[in-house]
């Protein structure tokens, strides 16, 4: 909503300190366990802070975005290039900077054009981006891939990836009470009131694109020491997009926690999957991708809100219109 | 009185329909000017490349000294030049208070925070729906849904407020209060352009007028002699020995 701006109610406080609560308990799991479950969590809060990057931008639009991997790996590449020379946080600014260019040049070339196109274009994009980096580091460096070595260990990348999904949410509710959140809301409801009443409706959607292209390139920075060695097959892996989009509906984009309601079922099935059904993956995916948009394309919120509004409507005896329209995603 | 608005042998085609040719006309500061004519003879066609959301072929169109013509809609808009739609476009999501906020965020005057509230709530008291910031828009009834657009539009205090129809679909109350509002609207000295269809409206409210039939200016004038003009009753009723 637009709220006034410094004027945050109680209900925000409320849900502030329940954030932060549940940051400082989560950020206490790496003193329990340091193996399989410490991995499992790097990578749920991974995909937490990619999927909610994503919906930043995906949940008011409505653009399906499947240029995750383009962003993720130059994030990955700005840490590797320069992992010798130069301090880590600077490296991944880098890797920030990397992605919200790429991110407004795609945005700038396609925003105006509608759904369908945008989600071709990334997903040709995240390809064309991997062949680059493949072909000019064989050309230049006669390697195939580089090597990232780091003090930090699995539990420092959960902090990082931790306090990143947590400037996401932060990012996400300044932009709500914004200009920006207030035009992409106008947007979302009817693009040609937004442009008559003076909003630069292209400009807009570009950058919230970039500032969410952004937070995926740092992801992919924070997690370059991870992988240790790094080619550009497994840093513009294109299964980082489609995952991304699968848990992000799966969640619900409609609210920017939707995607983590998503996110932790999601991994866990994944990891399960994966180490029953190694090579079975694509096919479960496919599934999952399916069974998703098809039986809740609104997303697990959308489900608990329509329960809630039911369950309201039972027990308020005068009938109020529901104003809210499904947040369909469009293709 | 200075010039608010000008259109300069504007043309418009479609492909090989010239739905606008080479219309000139100029509205001055305060007046309330009528663009009316016949279905399909471009006056929406003409309200829409004044709001930028056609281009026009060729022509100009002048918002005081400032060219206007050729420009993306979001510019014009923050020029100075508001507008409501044929068929009204409320934003379902939002409510009352919020819709109009939406003009006064990003219009002509940008405000924001608790400025732009409170502007929101003396237009929503201003067109008759004081009370109810917080109903869903969506909730609401036709004319009402035609007031929060006038009211989203005067949000941005805009130079030259273009109404395509505002009376259109109103019951005869209604349509009684609409006129009331629109004539209350040029007492305070706003430059309005309307299109409209309901003559009564026209002959209470207007200065002056232009006719257009089939893409082409047949009159322009007072509204008496204008609506009296043997072409314009053609236009309208046809040729006696048709």
């Amino acid at each position: 909503m637009s709220e006034l701006p410094f004027g945050i109610t109680q209900k925000e406080l409320r849900i502030g300190i329940g954030i932060a609560v549940a940051a400082g308990i989560a950020a206490l799991l790496p003193l329990f366990d340091q193996g399989y479950y410490l991995s499992l969590s790097v990578n749920l809060m991974l995909y937490a802070a990619l999927c909610t990057a994503w919906t930043l931008f995906s949940g008011p639009t409505h653009y399906v975005s499947l240029a995750s991997a383009a962003f993720f790996g130059l994030g990955t590449y700005a840490v590797a290039l320069g992992v010798e020379s130069i301090p880590f946080p600077i490296l991944v600014a880098f890797g920030a900077v990397a992605a919200a260019i790429l991110a407004g040049l795609v945005g700038a070339a396609t925003l105006r054009l509608s759904g369908v196109y945008f989600v071709i274009f990334t997903l040709g994009l995240a390809e064309l981006v991997r062949q680059v980096v493949t072909w000019a580091q064989a050309k230049f460096t006669g390697k195939t891939g580089l090597y990232v070595f780091t003090d930090f260990r699995e539990m420092h990348i959960f902090w990082m990836l931790l306090a990143l999904t947590i400037a996401i949410f932060i990012t996400g509710w300044l932009i709500n009470r914004s200009r920006l959140g207030f035009a992409m809301q106008i947007i979302g409801n009817d693009e040609t009131v937004a442009r008559h009443v003076g909003i630069d409706t292209a400009r807009s959607k570009i950058l919230l694109f970039m500032i969410s292209g952004a937070f995926i390139g740092i992801a992919g920075a924070i997690c370059a020491p991870r992988y240790a060695y790094i080619q550009p097959p497994s840093a513009f892996n294109p299964q980082i997009s489609f995952l991304v989009v699968i848990m992000a509906l799966l969640g619900g984009t409609k609210r920017l926690w939707g995607p983590l309601v998503g996110v932790v079922p999601f991994i866990f099935v994944m990891d399960f999957v994966a180490a029953r059904l190694p090579n079975q993956m694509p096919i479960v995916m496919g599934i999952a991708f399916l069974a998703i948009v098809y039986f809740v394309p609104n997303g697990v919120t959308g489900v608990l809100e329509k329960a809630l509004a039911k369950w309201k409507a039972r027990n308020a005896p005068a009938p109020q219109a529901v104003a809210d329209k499904p947040a369909e995603v469009r293709p | 009185m200075s010039l608010a608005l000008s259109v300069r042998t504007v043309r418009k085609q479609f492909g090989g329909l010239v739905a606008v040719n080479n219309v000139s006309f100029d509205v001055h500061d305060g007046e309330l000017f009528g663009l009316i004519g016949p279905n399909g003879s471009g006056k929406t066609t003409m309200l829409n490349m004044i709001s930028g959301a056609l281009k026009p072929t060729s022509g100009e169109i002048m918002l005081g000294h400032d060219r206007i013509s050729g420009l993306a809609a979001h510019h014009i808009a923050r020029k100075g030049v508001a507008r409501t739609f044929q068929l009204v476009k409320v934003l379902p999501s939002l409510d009352a208070e919020e819709n109009i906020m939406a003009g006064a965020v990003f219009g002509h005057q940008r405000l924001w925070g608790e400025e732009a509230r409170s502007l929101a709530r003396q237009l929503l008291e201003r067109v008759g729906l004081g009370g109810r910031e917080h109903m869903p828009v969506s909730a609401m009834t036709y004319i009402d849904q035609k007031r929060i657009e006038l009211a989203r539009a005067l949000a941005s205090n805009p130079r030259v407020l273009l109404l395509d129809e505002w009376l259109a679909g109103l019951n005869p109350s209604e349509l009684q209060i609409g006129i009331e509002l629109i004539a209350e609207l040029r007492a305070e000295g706003r430059t309005i352009i309307m299109v409209e269809h309901v003559m009564d409206a026209i002959r209470t409210l207007c200065d002056r007028c232009v006719v257009m039939s089939s893409g082409v200016k047949i009159a322009e004038g007072g509204v008496a002699e204008t609506l009296s003009d043997p072409e314009v009753v053609r236009a309208y009723l046809g040729d006696d020995d048709a």
